[in-house]
């Protein structure tokens, strides 16, 4: 039982990470239609910069965390004005082919900047645990777990009752209607792509204690990530956060119960199942956008 | 019935109906492409201040590509579109709603998942006086009162009148001047195409908002109107003020379905348009 609590946390912590990817996967396609497979490496590169504030420069840990995030909301407006933008309007399959190209050229710029040693931030909470009886929580797990939550909570808020926020969904529902209100699209769609790469980079900087900083983190993680986001029915932003969690949870489960080599097939059996089941993903049903 | 006069303004430029005024929209020579096929040719309007215009056409004539030019959404390849004396054809969409130009699309599209409330409140966007978006509130509430029944339901959930509704009454929270209407009565039931003109003519008496208004049934469309115009290919073929036109026998035969019967009492099958 402890055990299992144990991996339980475990499994919530990572699928957090997953989560957060996928909700910057969904906030993407929502607004613009666009699947941003560079969005792992967007993470990755949260976590360099953060690297970089922290260990390099030697700023407080809060402080580069801030700095990172703000610093990835600018990368993320940058990538939108000058990739994307320009390619809207093409078929699908091109935008979607720049940004796996996108992803190679930020994992080869990050080799090239930061070298492909494993690096480590150490975080204030980075080697603490939590006892609660004979239980034993890592500290940077649970860490991952709470912030994740403030982090959605803050979302929730913004996109629920700010103007902006409510500006943003009106624009991902509708963007042509969104135009005639007044709203200014172009920079509503940059401002997502800004809380995309900032969400990605929270979890990039979160996971820097629990995994090394590597160029290669984004992909594998990235690459898990878009399940999590189909598994929620793409287009579903609470639904990405399920999926992330449930595909944490399974994988951590079956590395720890199953055979070797089941952690890493376990969590796509679910999401073929589910897909058989209900092919509109857990939480689609609710979100179909009318085009 | 159709004299030489007539055929004059059919062929287009200015038709210029009775204002001393300067128009609060003027469109002059408008060529608008979707990809490589012409969408109107050479189109010019006028809205006069406070007045409600029509155009009429048949599907494919390229009313709502008028109206997506005028709004921003296309830019014409050539021609002006001035709006109170600022010409503004090369602004993006967002910009000209600011001037003080409403649009209400074709099709409605309201947003569905946000709330009628949530839906007025992006009509307001562009406005931070709240004050004056409670009182406009109000006033929508009037000339809407199922609107205030459903403000927390999604919008997604109201009927297809209702939805026409709350499209209206989105493009009158930014105050605008000039309204761009785009089939209002799109699959409604008659009744409630009555009731959806009688507000847009309310609005245009009480708030002196100017409207141009696209329309498939020229009946409603003709007895709502000032003045109207005869969109056929992308061009203007007709310009006239509304009474004119319901006597004209070309608009009775192809736009208000009027039968006119040969000598023998048969249906001759086509009239000749005098305009071709």
């Amino acid at each position: 039982m402890l055990d299992f609590l144990q991996q339980l946390v475990s499994g919530l912590a990572l699928g957090c990470i997953y989560g957060l990817i996928a909700l910057g996967f969904v906030l993407i396609y929502k607004a613009t239609e666009v699947i941003n497979f560079a969005q792992g490496d967007l993470m990755m590169l949260g976590g360099f910069v953060a690297y970089t504030y922290i260990t390099i420069i030697g700023l407080n840990y809060w402080l580069g965390f801030l700095l990172a995030v703000l610093t990835m909301g600018i990368v993320g407006m940058t990538v939108e004005r000058f990739v994307v933008r320009p390619i809207l309007g093409y078929p699908l399959f091109s935008i979607i082919m720049v940004t796996i190209g996108l992803g190679f050229l930020l994992r080869s710029l990050a080799g090239m900047i930061w070298g492909t040693d494993d690096l480590k931030i150490e975080a204030p909470f980075s080697q603490g645990v939590l006892r609660i009886g004979d239980l034993v929580l890592a500290y940077d797990k649970l860490s991952v777990i709470v912030a994740t939550v403030i982090l959605i909570a803050v979302l929730y808020l913004f996109f629920n009752r700010t103007r902006l926020g409510t500006a943003m969904r009106a624009t991902s529902e509708n963007m042509l209607a969104a135009y005639y209100m007044g709203i200014p699209v172009k920079r509503v769609v940059s401002l997502v792509w800004a809380i995309s790469a900032m969400v990605a980079g929270v979890a990039g900087v979160l996971l820097a204690p629990i995994t090394f900083v590597h160029s290669n983190v984004g992909l594998v993680l990235g690459l898990k990530a878009f399940p999590a986001a189909v598994l929620g029915g793409f287009g579903s932003i609470p639904g990405a956060l399920v999926g992330g969690l449930i595909i944490g949870v399974v994988e951590t489960l079956a590395g720890f119960y199953l055979p070797q080599g089941w952690k890493d097939v376990a969590p796509y059996l679910i999401l073929l199942l589910v897909l058989l089941l209900r092919p509109e993903g857990l939480f689609g049903a609710l979100g179909r956008k009318k085009v | 019935m159709v004299m030489s006069a007539e055929r004059e303004t059919a062929i287009g430029a200015s038709v210029a109906p009775a204002v001393t005024t300067e128009p609060i929209l003027k469109v002059s020579n408008i060529e608008s492409y979707y990809g490589p096929i012409m969408a109107i040719r050479g189109v010019s309007l006028e809205v006069p201040r406070g007045s409600i215009v029509t155009v009429l056409g048949a599907n494919g004539a390229g009313k709502t590509t008028i109206l997506k030019t005028i709004s921003g959404v296309l830019d014409p390849l050539k021609g002006t579109v001035e709006f109170e004396g600022k010409q503004i054809q090369r602004l993006d969409p967002d910009r000209i709603v600011r001037l003080g130009l409403g649009h209400v699309p074709e099709g409605r599209e309201v947003f569905p998942f946000l709330t009628v409330r949530e839906n007025l409140m992006m009509g307001a966007y562009i406005r931070s006086d709240r004050a004056g978006i409670a009182e406009d509130l109000e006033r929508i509430y009037g000339y809407f009162p199922r609107l205030k029944e459903r403000l927390d339901q999604p919008a997604g959930h109201l009927s297809g009148g209702e939805q026409q509704m709350l499209a209206i009454s989105r493009a009158l929270m930014n105050r605008p001047r000039l309204l761009l209407l785009d089939e209002p009565s799109l699959g409604l039931s008659p009744i409630l195409v009555k009731e959806i003109f009688a507000i847009i003519r309310r609005v245009n008496v009480e708030e002196g908002v100017a409207m141009l208004l696209v329309e498939q049934n020229a009946r409603m469309a003709l007895e709502t109107a000032h003045h109207g115009y005869v969109l056929e290919v992308g061009r203007i073929v007709m310009a006239d003020t509304c009474e004119r036109l319901r006597e004209s026998k070309d608009i009775q035969e192809f736009y208000l379905g009027a039968r006119d019967d040969g000598a023998r009492g048969e249906r001759r099958w086509k009239r000749k348009k005098t305009w071709r």
